[in-house]
């Protein structure tokens, strides 16, 4: 009995620990009071460079110090000793669905896909649900900033760039309506119950609907006279101006050539998104300074004659190429494993800081937040995270502190709270 | 002489367009008695009596639509009307077993367009329970002669087809009938040829089957249904007693690939049939496995067009496999009868049917014997048929179907000038036509020329030589004597009409010249032609030589040899034991005759293989409890409730490129699982992968059975469309007591059975009360305590246990549930939130249930993942704490005892499989590579083999793409460069719905 009331005791403690959570995201938390020194750290900087036994300190949410821990002072400093841990930029989720879509089959919780073909006016920043119970368990391991991405149709909306521990949407935002995602049609596409491929009857209305679309697109926002106002049109001018970035979901070389003379047109900054077949054309990426957002390594090949590891090793055919790419996933729960993608390309040959530089400072500059995030450098916002071992690798990817401009976040969500109730459940019954 | 021949045709055509030569006996006359008896004799023919028999200056005697003798000295009537065929070839016409001549389309029963599923047969009337079930079809009672269709099999040399409605499983009886024009009572030789089977349920509208295990599953319950139907009385089913009846009858089953040949032969074997398999043209690709079926095929001849492989990237997609079978196709006869298979040839396929005999001259380039391809036209045929007393050679007594060639049949140059059928002649050239080549001396009005007639007697050109320097072309036309010419006298010229007819060899008539005038005409014969200067033809032919070999399996990575067992040292390894001995370092392995045969510091074998594993850790292969891959043709069949009678055995596929993959991610053993789209799904398949071997092969030899049970949401069809809510159940309620109410037929179905009495047998109600009886287990698809919790007590009230709870993502609130009642858990690592009921899944699921005293497994569901499943099992460390050797147990020793094969595999232990894997790292890292996968001792991955392989393949595809582009030079036909991948990649709740 006693034992019992023990442990009842222990788990409304850890409940407590939740923050009350049974299916509540945890409370975000408040600003940075007092400078934090993390020492003794293996520091991946996220541009390439290593620091063992490092000191990284944060003030105000920046970060103020990353060197060579030699017992430099740290009186002011909260400090946080980390011998045989690692640190690491907090890592970014590129083109995800986080927030979007609560539960992947109830239609009620998903608003990822609007209703026709054009809608560039659409923003993903508002349909982003903070309290999402999926969001926790992303930035547990490692992942702290996201891009949030619309799907469907052919211009799909405009994406945005959330940290992720916020009340609500505006407080969330880090880079609002950034870009806009557009979705190249397949020439042939594999019908999966005919097990071939079929040619797509619509393919050249497709090409045509968005090749004037850009034309009209580029007139409207040029246009100096009084015009009737546009939704539309009025959403890609942020692409002409250099404002915008577009974001092609494209996998083929078809695909991705037809996306580099769409933007090469109109001079408007490229990423690929998916980017399955970006290594076979390196020249005409390079050339058009083209970046790449590369779908998830642990994929299928996509043809059956494909080396058997040619997603796995992917990574390694951008680098080298010398082509600016980052590390992606797919969908949003999924996303927690993002870490595990870089470990998988490193497994085959990639480089392991140029991994790390693929899941942080890579996708920062492809997603124009290099200028705050991405990377432990001085001056830049204090997004990072301590693990026990190497984060790449699940052996060891434990996830022990993470900042969020320097606010300490709370590690726990909802998967950990039912673990713990049913440690108890059990602990009662022994 | 000549004019003899003329007018017997003349004659015959008319007694053609009359029809009298079979009598039709009851059918009142209108007009006079015109019936003849038809009197022909063929004289100075090589007539080919048998496929491999042949007499030259032979003599056939037809009278009456039979023949009355053939050979040298028969006796030849008086009054008979002889044809002399001097230089001709007469041939036994062929016989196309596999046509729809003179039947209408199928059409579907009832509303095409309904959306909910249809649950029966629309059909009205004592018929089968399922649409696609057909035996009372009778071909006969449909059958109208067609002429326009049967002129063009008669211009290929057809003189009898069988005839059958393409749509169903069982399609009912074919009718075997002559070509002519007459009308159904006479032209039918057999108004049921055979029974006509298929794997492809066509035209119904019912949802049952929807996958080719239900298929397969559907035709053993009918041949069982049938067995039961003979002997009660309580039924009318008409369907049933056709079946019953055509049983005596050949059994034709048309099957789409090479691996639906093998399934066809199981399933004849099963019930002690002879099917003659209609076979896909791939049957080369598993000749060997074929061949020891022993079974009778029809193939058919339309071997791919080449690819246009020109734009580089598109012609990607054009798989390796694609790309060898357009080489390979026109082999196929030829490598079957070169194995001793016999086999007939059939027109179906081919996108147009003159394209036969080009088709078949090509399969003649690729090696077949002409006499081989002319008793697959003839003899086989007739044999299959049981019509060999009529069909098939030229004796006497055999119908007069023959046909007469100006040289051997197969031929380029040859041309079949007639082909009788039922003692009739059907005239494609004129056997009269004269020899009109030579010189002439053309006089017109008084104007000369020089008249050059040169080529091929029939086809022969004409050219005028005038003043001798210009060469004019003198079109002309030959028709039932008259002679009509053409031409004008100067290039551009007007034109001179002339007409006449012949005597001797000399021709005159009358004609208009460019005036209007009308003028007489004359060529007189001067001699023979100048020598033919025609260019030969130099087209090049594209070459046989240098073919690819054949690889098994038939795709990217496949084997030219067998891959085979051999004595394996390695040494020096990191060796995780899963036994009491845990992991050893520094330890040496030998591998012998497929199993392990020691363990220990510094073994030696002299003929063993050393492989170093310093530095490498080696584990049991992996084994996934749970995967869809290598499975043709849909793994649920979730149109019932019910549907215990399928088994993802009968459609094992051995050709799935994931075997190769997941054997590069260290997977040794896979249970191919029924889907989850109903709560009694179907039999899995337990297989190793056995990379290149047969799909009998791969099965694990005397595995205990298991089935797919499944729960929530996909048996409700909660996230399927609207029109799914009719099928029960819709609630997790009503999958409680579809349980209760089959487990309790069931056992009422034992009581049954064991009493003596006669019973029907159910494939269905067998199957569950297998596992009521221990002998089959359950592997459960589910997610919510509620429903698990359920299904154990539904399993204990019928005194069994669960075995297996499958996904199980809520089993952690369960864990101790199922400890007690001895079930396992195979897991995800971390899916979640993908659909409602995984709402509450945790990663600390699998940690949870093995602190419980679960046996626990992580399995993938997915192709993909089950390539790296060692990390999923490293998450159970990184999520609750599992010890490292613990976690490897999820992913190799936990599933083997679910699936009760841990005796075998599963661990390092002397005596077992050597189902092996050395890694490049340690195991559970993200890191480690599978550099070495072994299955029963064969190296059936490596990675330093599989460069190799990738170069082989880049090369393979290199000579074939330049091969393909010739042909584009060439002006060859072509087709898009569109990928096809056979094998798909299922997920448990991929509904299969054929188009």
């Amino acid at each position: 009995m006693k034992i019992n009331l023990k442990y009842s005791l222990i788990f409304c403690l850890l409940l407590l620990a939740g923050g009350f959570l049974w299916a509540q995201s945890p409370i975000p938390a408040a600003n940075q009071a007092e400078p934090i020194a993390i020492v003794g750290a293996t520091a991946h900087l996220g541009n390439g460079q290593v620091i063992q036994n490092s000191l990284i300190g944060f003030e105000g949410g920046k970060l103020t110090v990353v060197e060579a821990y030699n017992q430099q002072a740290l009186d002011k400093y909260r400090v946080i000793q980390a011998e045989g841990k690692h640190v690491y930029p907090g890592l970014i989720a590129p083109n995800t669905q986080l927030g979007l879509i609560e539960i992947g089959a109830v239609r009620a919780t998903r608003d990822n896909d609007e209703t026709g073909s054009l809608n560039p006016n659409v923003r993903s920043i508002i349909a982003y649900n903070t309290d999402s119970q999926v969001i926790p368990t992303i930035r547990s391991m490692g992942v702290l900033l996201a891009q949030i991405a619309p799907e469907g149709g052919l211009i799909s909306g405009q994406s945005s760039i959330v940290q992720l521990d916020a009340w609500n949407w505006e407080d969330a935002a880090y880079k609002a309506d950034e870009g806009l995602y557009l979705r190249l049609p397949a020439k042939q596409s594999y019908s999966w119950r005919r097990g071939t491929y079929q040619k797509n009857e619509a393919y050249d209305d497709q090409m045509l609907e968005i090749a004037t679309y850009f034309a009209d697109a580029k007139g409207y926002c040029q246009q100096t006279t009084a015009k009737a106002e546009n939704l539309k049109l009025e959403a890609a001018c942020g692409l002409f101006n250099g404002s915008k970035k577009l974001y092609v979901q494209a996998n083929s070389v078809e695909a991705i050539t037809q996306a580099v003379l769409l933007a090469k047109q109109h001079a408007i900054s490229l990423v690929i998104v998916g980017g399955e077949d970006a290594w076979r054309i390196p020249g005409l990426l390079k050339e058009n300074n083209v970046a790449v957002i590369l779908r998830s390594t642990q994929s299928l090949p996509g043809l059956p004659d494909d080396d058997v590891d040619l997603p796995f090793k992917t990574p390694k055919l951008l680098q080298e190429a010398g082509i600016l790419y980052c590390i992606g996933h797919e969908g949003f729960w999924q996303y927690r494993n993002l870490a595990f993608q870089a470990g998988q390309a490193v497994g085959y040959g990639l480089d392991y800081e140029a991994a790390i530089s693929a899941l942080t400072l890579n996708t920062a500059k492809i997603l124009g937040i290099d200028d705050r995030a991405g990377s432990l450098e001085v001056g830049k916002d204090a997004i990072l995270f301590i693990s026990q071992g190497d984060v790449l690798d699940m052996r060891s990817a434990e996830v022990i502190h993470a900042f969020i401009q320097g606010r300490e976040i709370d590690l726990n969500n909802k998967q950990k709270v039912l673990y713990h109730k049913f440690q108890e459940k059990f602990r009662r019954e022994r | 002489m000549k004019k003899t021949i003329r007018f017997i045709l003349a004659g015959l055509m008319l007694l053609v367009t009359s029809g009298q030569l079979f009598a039709q006996q009851t059918f009142p006359r209108n007009g006079v008695y015109d019936e003849r008896e038809g009197w022909y004799v063929f004289t100075n023919a090589t007539i080919h009596t048998h496929y491999n028999q042949s007499q030259e200056g032979a003599t056939l005697v037809i009278h009456n639509g039979k023949i009355e003798a053939v050979g040298k000295n028969v006796f030849i009537p008086k009054g008979a009307i002889v044809t002399d065929l001097k230089g001709k070839h007469l041939y036994p016409s062929f016989i196309d077993l596999y046509t729809n001549y003179g039947l209408p389309e199928a059409k579907a029963v009832g509303k095409e367009s309904e959306k909910k599923p249809q649950m029966l047969s629309n059909k009205e009337g004592a018929f089968a329970w399922n649409e696609a079930l057909k035996p009372e079809y009778r071909a006969a009672e449909d059958f109208k002669p067609d002429d326009k269709s049967a002129a063009t099999y008669r211009k290929l040399g057809f003189g009898c087809v069988l005839t059958h409605q393409m749509d169903g499983i069982s399609r009912g009886t074919s009718a075997a009938v002559l070509l002519g024009k007459e009308r159904p009572h006479e032209m039918m030789l057999s108004e049921t040829g055979a029974h006509h089977l298929s794997f492809n349920k066509g035209k119904s509208t019912q949802a049952y089957p929807s996958s080719l295990m239900g298929i397969i599953a559907l035709l053993r319950q009918t041949y069982y249904d049938g067995q039961w139907y003979a002997q009660q009385k309580g039924e009318t089913n008409l369907s049933l007693e056709a079946w019953n009846a055509v049983q005596s009858l050949p059994q034709i089953i048309e099957v789409g690939d090479r691996l639906e040949v093998l399934r066809a032969a199981k399933l004849a074997k099963e019930f002690g049939k002879d099917y003659i398999i209609m076979g896909s043209g791939d049957e080369y690709q598993r000749l060997n496995e074929i061949k020891a079926t022993g079974a009778t095929l029809i193939l058919p001849l339309d071997f791919p067009e080449a690819y246009d492989v020109e734009a580089p990237f598109d012609a990607l997609q054009v798989t390796l496999a694609q790309m060898k079978h357009w080489e390979l196709a026109p082999t196929n006869p030829a490598r079957l009868a070169e194995a001793g298979i016999k086999f007939a040839l059939t027109t179906h396929e081919l996108e147009k049917k003159d394209q036969f005999m080009e088709h078949l001259r090509k399969a003649i380039k690729y090696g077949l014997s002409e006499e081989a391809a002319l008793k697959a036209l003839t003899e086989t045929p007739a044999q299959l048929l049981n019509l060999s007393d009529q069909l098939g050679s030229l004796e006497t007594g055999k119908v007069a179907n023959f046909i007469i060639t100006d040289g051997p049949v197969f031929a380029k140059e040859s041309k079949i000038y007639q082909n009788w059928i039922g003692g009739k002649p059907f005239e494609l050239k004129d056997l009269d036509a004269p020899d009109l080549l030579g010189k002439y001396a053309l006089r017109v009005g008084n104007q000369s020329f020089t008249l050059h007639v040169s080529g091929k007697a029939g086809e022969q050109e004409m050219k005028l030589a005038h003043q001798d320097t210009t060469t004019l072309s003198v079109k002309h036309t030959y028709d039932k004597g008259i002679l009509t010419l053409v031409f004008s006298t100067e290039k551009e010229g007007k034109r001179i009409r002339l007409s006449g007819t012949a005597t001797g060899k000399n021709w005159s008539g009358r004609g208009q010249d460019i005036e209007g005038n009308w003028v007489n005409w004359s060529a007189t014969y001067q001699g023979p032609p100048d020598a033919d200067k025609k260019k030969r033809e130099d087209k090049k032919d594209e070459s046989i030589d240098n073919l690819g070999v054949v690889t098994y399996p038939f795709t990217a990575f496949g084997w030219e040899n067998r891959p085979q067992a051999t004595t394996y040292l390695i040494r020096n390894a990191t060796v995780w034991t899963n036994e009491a001995e845990g992991k050893l370092e520094n330890t040496d392995i030998l591998v012998r005759n497929g199993k392990i045969a020691e363990i220990g510091p510094r073994l030696s074998d002299r003929s063993a293989t050393i492989i170093d594993g310093t530095g490498k850790h080696l584990t049991a292969g992996i084994i996934d409890e749970h995967t869809h891959i290598a499975a043709s043709r849909g793994i649920n069949e979730g149109t019932q409730a019910s549907s215990a009678e399928v088994r993802i055995g009968d459609v094992i596929n051995s050709e799935d490129i994931n075997i190769y993959r997941q054997l590069s991610g260290g997977v040794t053993t896979s249970q191919v699982l029924h889907g989850s789209s109903n709560p009694i799904g179907g039999q899995s398949g337990l297989i190793k992968l056995r990379w290149g071997f047969a799909p009998e092969e791969m099965k694990v030899a005397n595995a205990d059975g298991f089935i797919k049970f499944a729960l929530g949401e996909n048996v409700k069809q909660s996230n399927r469309n609207n029109d799914y809510n009719i099928r029960f159940p819709q609630t997790r309620m009503g999958v409680e007591q579809v349980y209760v109410d089959h487990f309790t037929r069931a056992r009422e179905y034992g009581k049954l059975r064991n009493s003596g009495k006669p019973y029907r047998r159910d494939l269905d109600l067998e199957t569950i009360l297998e596992i009521i009886e221990g002998k089959r287990f359950i592997t459960c698809h589910s997610y919510q305590q509620g429903e698990i919790n359920m299904l154990m007590k539904v399993a204990e009230r019928f005194g069994f246990r669960v075995n297996t709870f499958t996904h199980i993502l809520e089993g952690y609130k369960v864990a101790d549930k199922m400890a007690a009642h001895g079930a396992g858990g195979s897991t995800f690592a971390d899916w979640w939130a993908y659909k409602f009921e995984v709402i509450e899944a945790i990663p600390y699921n699998s940690a949870l249930m093995h602190e419980q005293g679960v046996t626990v497994a992580v399995n993938s569901d997915d192709a993909e993942m089950a390539r790296r499943l060692n990390q999923e099992a490293a998450k159970a460390v990184l999520f609750g704490g599992v010890s490292e050797e613990d976690a490897l147990k999820f992913v190799t020793l936990n599933p083997a005892k679910l699936l009760h094969i841990d005796q075998q595999v599963g661990s390092i232990k002397v005596g077992k499989d050597a189902d092996i894997v050395l890694w490049s790292d340690h195991p559970l890292s993200v890191y480690a590579k599978a550099d070495k996968t072994f299955v029963d001792g064969i190296l059936f991955f490596d990675r330093d083999q599989d460069i190799q392989l990738r170069q082989a393949v880049q090369k393979e595809r290199a000579r074939l793409v330049q091969k393909m582009l010739a042909v584009k030079k060439e002006g060859g036909k072509m087709q898009p460069a569109r990928g096809r991948s056979q094998y798909r990649e299922y997920h448990c709740d991929d509904l299969e719905r054929e188009e």
